[in-house]
């Protein structure tokens, strides 16, 4: 790789030919301010529309300043990055910026996680400098089961606009109208249920001020709680508890299992479940459905789909409903762990703990917002009763143990309740990108071999590149697995098996980057992408750490079957685990 | 072929058919032939004449006699005097506002006497819809040359030597563009015809398009022979519709001819050309954003580099050139760099068509040789201020260029002296202005175009301008303080220094350029609440001169706010805070009793 010299306030830095500006300073740690450039190294996401134009830079010899987020180093540049002209450009834009922004911090849902709002304090912006009554841009409000636009916090910076375009390619928002009331919107400025929206959420994980924000259901929580009335039990998903901590100070990767559920409990839910126990019963009836289809099309039925496509995640469900109508029949129809729970509890657990189902409340915790939307869906509902009734996330469950006064950090580490409560190491891992076809393979192998599985980890199916394969030795039959995280991805892969290019039998697919730890309902990023790469880790130290491994071995999960549902596929698995997908598509 | 001894050149751009120049056609055509004269004289519609302002426009060659203002009902006298009997007729030739005499011979016109005419050569010359005429004009013989001739790099290298700066803007030197567009290896490359003409006034491009269309077609092949590009694309806005008209036709002729295809004169070289159409807006002239629009995204900029030489149409290596710029390129070929290059000022060579507007007599298309003065321009050419008023700024280089004064009228114009002096080329936009323009008025009028037109993908520009055209507001409004003078100043400034494309970097231009030529007005604006030119509304004082006021009451009856009251026969006064400084009164007053300051 050639290499470049530059000077960078004064200090001389050798880089690669092709570094920015912005990542030579980094080397020698000077951290310039940005606010539209957002780089997710790990997972190659970038951003870099060049338009905030804070990061500018003054180099010499060049008419106007240079925005460092994109603008590569040359040969001899000198680079000043805090001369007058450009603290004074800065701040000036920054003004620019705010003057068109609502004065609103106190009340707005971002305030503290609002990288507008800090770079305000780290420039000093004390007053905004602009005309009495200046025009501010106003826009339609629109609110989702999943999520909520104001648009009118927008600052243009496009991260959401490439993510949903160039990352999920789901296409909902672009930049629509010109000059100062350019926006980003959907098409027409419909509403986001009327659009190509899939709810993945991932436009909230990066908007850098409250433009976007989760649909907050906390107060329906904080009701329920305090209705003597009402049986309130909570279910977390596996990747809450690799991520809550960070709400509280905790370094990323921090696992919080045993003070999330002290935590739950304290805060008066009646009982306190694992979403993991729910992933093992997935794992039961995907794993079954997998290896059904497999040995019917080992056996040379040629009327068999596959590959089998995971169907857990509830973004990529509402993306192939509505992008990929022609191929509705091969997903799994698993549903997923987060309503497997919700029907479980509301039948075989309400008759233990002997409630009625209109008086028990499922509120389940995940990382996600897709999960808001997938438990209002009908076909999760009995007679208008949902299976689960509430679903927040890790940020809003910080935010209703911060309310409640709770010290989290010095909570003891306590146990979920039973029978839902126990899981294993293969349930964690749904957490992350490969984990549910890891999951599903330690399984699917026993039942399909009839062997002990020794090697419990399969190095080969991890990983954070986008798309993934590997073949897996079924004693002597070849198993081939696909694995995708993002929705542009699983676009690649889906498009790939409409031409027939693949050869796979199961397909694993999550729509957030890195999986379910990426997810857009857990603490903000803020563009570093290592805390996701810590989140990942951790997901995985727990799952090592699990006394049990292999989901069929969850004694809860047999006693399950043994009580109530009789076998994976059982007709009563049928009506209570599995769903069926309809033609979403939009025109 | 008929050899006719007089044509009838009858201007078809889009000003004069406006006029209805299409039905001067009809009725010239249906005059000579009730005459019998079909074999004498021919009727041709061309391409625009510059001299808008006098339109319609009928010229009579061979004896370069000039018809302005022609009405349909004037085709009969044309014909019967002029083409008959040869006399011409006196009333529709041109008269000099000076000497007050008709002009017999354009040629001793002032408005043409100091042009010189190289893109515009054809313009108002031949039929723009009939290739022949193009050929006869040396038409598609520079790239005749070139294929048999020339390797691309000699070519490239002919055109480097000429001079020739990009007229679109820029002007950057166009041989060194293809030049970089060449050396990028591709197995696709694009040649792309900028032809989306958006400052307001300037309408030299779609001039040449509907008055030359061919000149643009063998330069682009020309270019892509150069380049290495098969394909070419002319992006032109659809609001013009004439010249997408003419120029389909032509590139339908040309291909007829083989001038373009597949095996373009048998030479093995294959060059297509197709159109793409813009919505019209101002930022889609900038390079990248016009390639977005191209390839169906948002039209708006990204940062350079990566420049379209490099990476441009879907990803390939583009170039980008103006219309004008193109028009020149066949007769460089054609008569050589040296020519070429023996016309205009040290580092800009050749010619610059100006669009001449505003406060002028002669409003139209002008095409004079680099280095010429303002005050030659505006005096000679276009023939001094209208209705006698005093000369006070132009405008140059479109909404994001800025104003030059008096102490500019003998600065040569080029483009570096124009960036020197804090304007600049652009694509050759000149409104002139008089005493009655107020300047703070003035900036805020190109402000509003640019705030309209900024595309809102970089905060100076979507917001900043904004601010700086709401200060401006507020100023003339006669709200405005010092300090918003001076941020006024900065913001401009900040703007300039850090707006991601050309429209950003120069649209406070209009504001810099009169604060620092006119900041008197700027001050007088927002220390006594005075507009020095009596434009601005908000600031003109009505008041009643008690000794002329006879107490008549037409004021009081006039107002509309019942801002004056008075009792009758004796001196009236007018309530300042309620008057709305509509000026009735002003009208109404019989004894020039009302002052307006």
């Amino acid at each position: 790789m050639e290499k470049i010299k530059l000077t960078i306030d004064n200090i001389e830095v050798e880089v690669d030919k092709g570094t920015t500006i912005y990542k030579a300073a980094k080397q020698i740690g000077i951290d310039i301010p940005v606010l539209c450039y957002m780089n997710l190294e790990h997972l190659n996401i970038e951003n870099r529309p060049g338009g905030c134009r804070i990061c500018v830079v003054e180099v010499e010899g060049r008419r106007n300043l240079a925005p460092s987020c994109s603008t590569e180093c040359t040969p001899g540049m000198v680079v000043k990055t805090h001369t007058i002209r450009v603290l004074n450009a800065r701040k000036t834009v920054l003004e620019l910026i705010l003057s068109d922004h609502p004065s609103s911090c106190l009340t707005c849902s971002s305030s503290g996680q609002c990288d507008l709002q800090d770079l305000a304090q780290r420039l000093g912006i004390r007053e905004i400098h602009a005309v009495e009554n200046a025009m501010v841009s106003t826009y339609r409000k629109d609110c989702s089961p999943a999520l909520n636009r104001d648009m009118d916090k927008c600052i243009m910076c496009r991260k959401c606009e490439t993510v949903c375009n160039d990352v999920q390619t789901v296409g909902a928002l672009s930049a629509v109208n010109r000059g100062f009331m350019s926006v980003v919107a959907t098409a027409f400025e419909q509403d986001l249920v009327d659009s190509t929206c899939t709810f993945c959420g991932q436009c909230v994980a990066v908007c850098p001020t409250g433009a976007l924000t989760p649909f907050d259901d906390t107060n329906k929580i904080i009701r329920a709680l305090s209705d003597p009335s009402k049986t309130v039990i909570v279910q977390t998903a596996p990747a809450v508890r690799a991520a809550l901590g960070e709400e509280f100070g905790l370094p990323a990767g921090t696992l919080v299992t045993g003070k999330m559920v002290a935590a739950l409990r304290t805060l008066g839910f009646d009982k306190v479940f694992d979403t993991d126990f729910a992933a093992d019963l997935t794992i039961m009836e995907e794993g079954t459905e997998l290896l059904s289809r497999l040995s019917r099309f080992l056996e040379g039925d040629k009327s068999v789909k596959l590959p089998l496509l995971t169907s857990c995640c509830p973004a990529w469900v509402n993306f192939f409903e509505c992008f990929y109508p022609d191929m509705l029949d091969i997903p799994s129809t698993a549903r997923s762990p987060q309503q497997m729970f919700g029907a479980i509890a509301k039948t075989y657990l309400a008759d233990q703990m002997k409630v009625k189902r209109e008086d028990l409340v499922v509120v389940s915790v995940m990382p996600c917002l897709a999960k808001k939307f997938e438990c209002e869906r009908e076909e999760f509902a009995v007679e208008g009763n949902p299976d689960v009734d509430f679903s927040i996330s890790t940020r809003e469950l910080a935010g209703l143990i911060k309310a409640a006064n709770i010290n989290f950090n010095n909570l003891p580490e306590e146990d979920y309740d039973n029978p839902m409560g126990e899981s294993t190491g293969a349930s964690v891992i749904f957490g992350v990108t490969g984990g549910v076809i890891e999951a599903a393979c330690r399984t699917a192998y026993e039942l399909f071999t009839g062997k002990k599985l020794e090697k419990i980890d399969f190095e080969e199916l991890r990983g954070i590149e986008g798309i993934r394969s590997a073949t897996i030795d079924f004693d002597g039959t070849p198993i081939n697995i696909g694995i995708a995280h993002t929705l542009g991805n699983a676009r690649k892969l889906l498009d790939g098996i409409r031409a027939g290019m693949y050869n796979f039998h199961a397909i694993e697919i999550m729509a957030c980057p890195g999986g379910c730890i990426g997810g857009a309902g857990q603490p903000l990023h803020h563009g570093d992408s290592n805390i996701l790469k810590a989140r990942y880790e951790a997901i995985y130290r727990e799952d090592a750490n699990k006394p049990i491994r292999k989901s069929h071995e969850n004694p809860y999960i047999v006693k399950l079957y043994e009580e109530f549902l009789g076998e994976p596929m059982s007709e009563k698995a049928h009506h209570l685990l599995h769903t069926c997908y309809f033609c979403k598509e939009k025109h | 072929m008929a050899h006719y001894k007089m044509h009838l050149l009858v201007c078809g751009g889009t000003g004069c058919r406006a006029s209805q120049s299409d039905k001067i056609v009809e009725n010239l055509t249906a005059e000579i032939e009730k005459l019998g004269l079909e074999n004498d004289a021919q009727v041709v519609t061309t391409g625009c004449f510059g001299f808008c302002e006098k339109g319609p426009i009928v010229k009579v060659v061979p004896d370069n006699t000039f018809y302005t203002q022609v009405k349909l009902e004037d085709c009969a006298e044309i014909v019967k005097e002029h083409v008959l009997k040869g006399r011409k007729v006196k009333r529709l030739l041109y008269e000099d506002p000076e000497t007050k005499k008709h002009i017999e011979d354009s040629k001793h016109m002032g408005f043409y006497q100091k042009q010189l005419r190289i893109a515009l050569r054809n313009c108002g010359f031949i039929d723009p819809e009939n290739i022949d005429e193009y050929i006869a004009r040396e038409g598609y013989a520079a790239i005749a040359k070139i294929l048999e001739e020339m390797t691309p790099q000699e070519a490239i290298d002919v055109l480097k030597k000429s001079g020739l700066r990009g007229r679109g803007g820029g002007g950057f030197p166009t041989g060194l563009k293809w030049e970089f567009a060449s050396k990028n290896m591709a197995d696709q490359k694009y040649v792309v015809c900028n032809a989306d003409e958006g400052d307001p006034g300037a309408f030299m491009d779609r001039s040449i398009l509907e008055g030359d269309p061919h000149s643009v077609i063998e330069a682009m092949a020309i270019c892509g022979y150069c380049i290495g590009a098969t394909k070419g694309l002319v992006y032109i806005r659809a609001e013009y519709p004439l010249a997408i008209k003419r120029l389909q036709t032509a590139l339908k002729q040309a291909r007829e001819y083989g001038l373009l295809g597949e095996d373009i004169m048998g030479t093995g070289f294959g060059f297509e050309i197709e159109l793409k159409f813009g919505a019209g807006a101002f930022v889609c002239g900038e390079e990248t954003a016009l390639i977005h629009s191209m390839e169906g995204n948002r039209g708006e900029p990204t940062v350079k580099p990566p420049f379209p030489a490099e990476k441009g149409y879907l990803g390939k290596p583009t170039n980008v050139n103006n219309v004008e710029t193109l028009a020149n390129i066949p007769v460089i070929f054609n008569k050589g760099a040296s020519w070429f290059s023996s016309i205009g000022s040290e580092k800009s060579k050749g010619t610059k068509v100006f669009a001449l507007a505003g406060k002028i007599n002669n409003v139209g298309l002008i095409e004079v040789p680099m280095g010429i003065t303002l005050r030659e321009v505006i005096f000679e050419i276009g023939g001094g201020i209208k209705n006698g008023k005093k000369f006070k700024a132009v405008q140059t280089g479109g909404p994001s260029g800025g104003c030059l004064t008096e102490k500019h009228l003998d600065t040569p114009i080029d483009f570096d002296n124009l960036l020197a002096a804090g304007s600049m080329m652009g694509s050759g936009g000149m409104i002139v202005m008089d005493e009655d323009d107020c300047m703070v008025a003035m900036a805020k009028f190109y402000l509003e175009f640019t705030v309209e037109e900024s595309c809102g993908k970089c905060a100076p520009c979507r917001v900043g301008n904004k601010r700086l055209h709401e200060i401006l507001e507020k100023i003339c409004a006669g709200k405005g303080t010092e300090d918003d003078l001076e941020y006024l100043q900065n913001l401009s400034k900040v703007i300039k220094d850090t707006a991601l494309c050309g429209l950003g970097q120069t649209s406070p231009n209009p504001v810099l350029s009169t604060l620092e030529h006119f900041y008197d007005e700027y001050l007088a604006h927002v220390r006594e609440r005075i507009c020095i030119a009596g434009s601005c509304k908000a600031l003109k004082l009505y008041t009643i001169i008690a000794d002329k006021c006879t107490g008549c009451t037409a004021c009081t009856r006039a107002c509309p706010v019942g801002a004056i009251t008075g009792e009758k026969r004796q001196p009236h006064v007018i309530d300042a805070d309620k008057c709305i400084r509509c000026g009735a009164c002003y009208d109404k007053c019989k004894f020039s009793a009302i002052h307006v300051q």
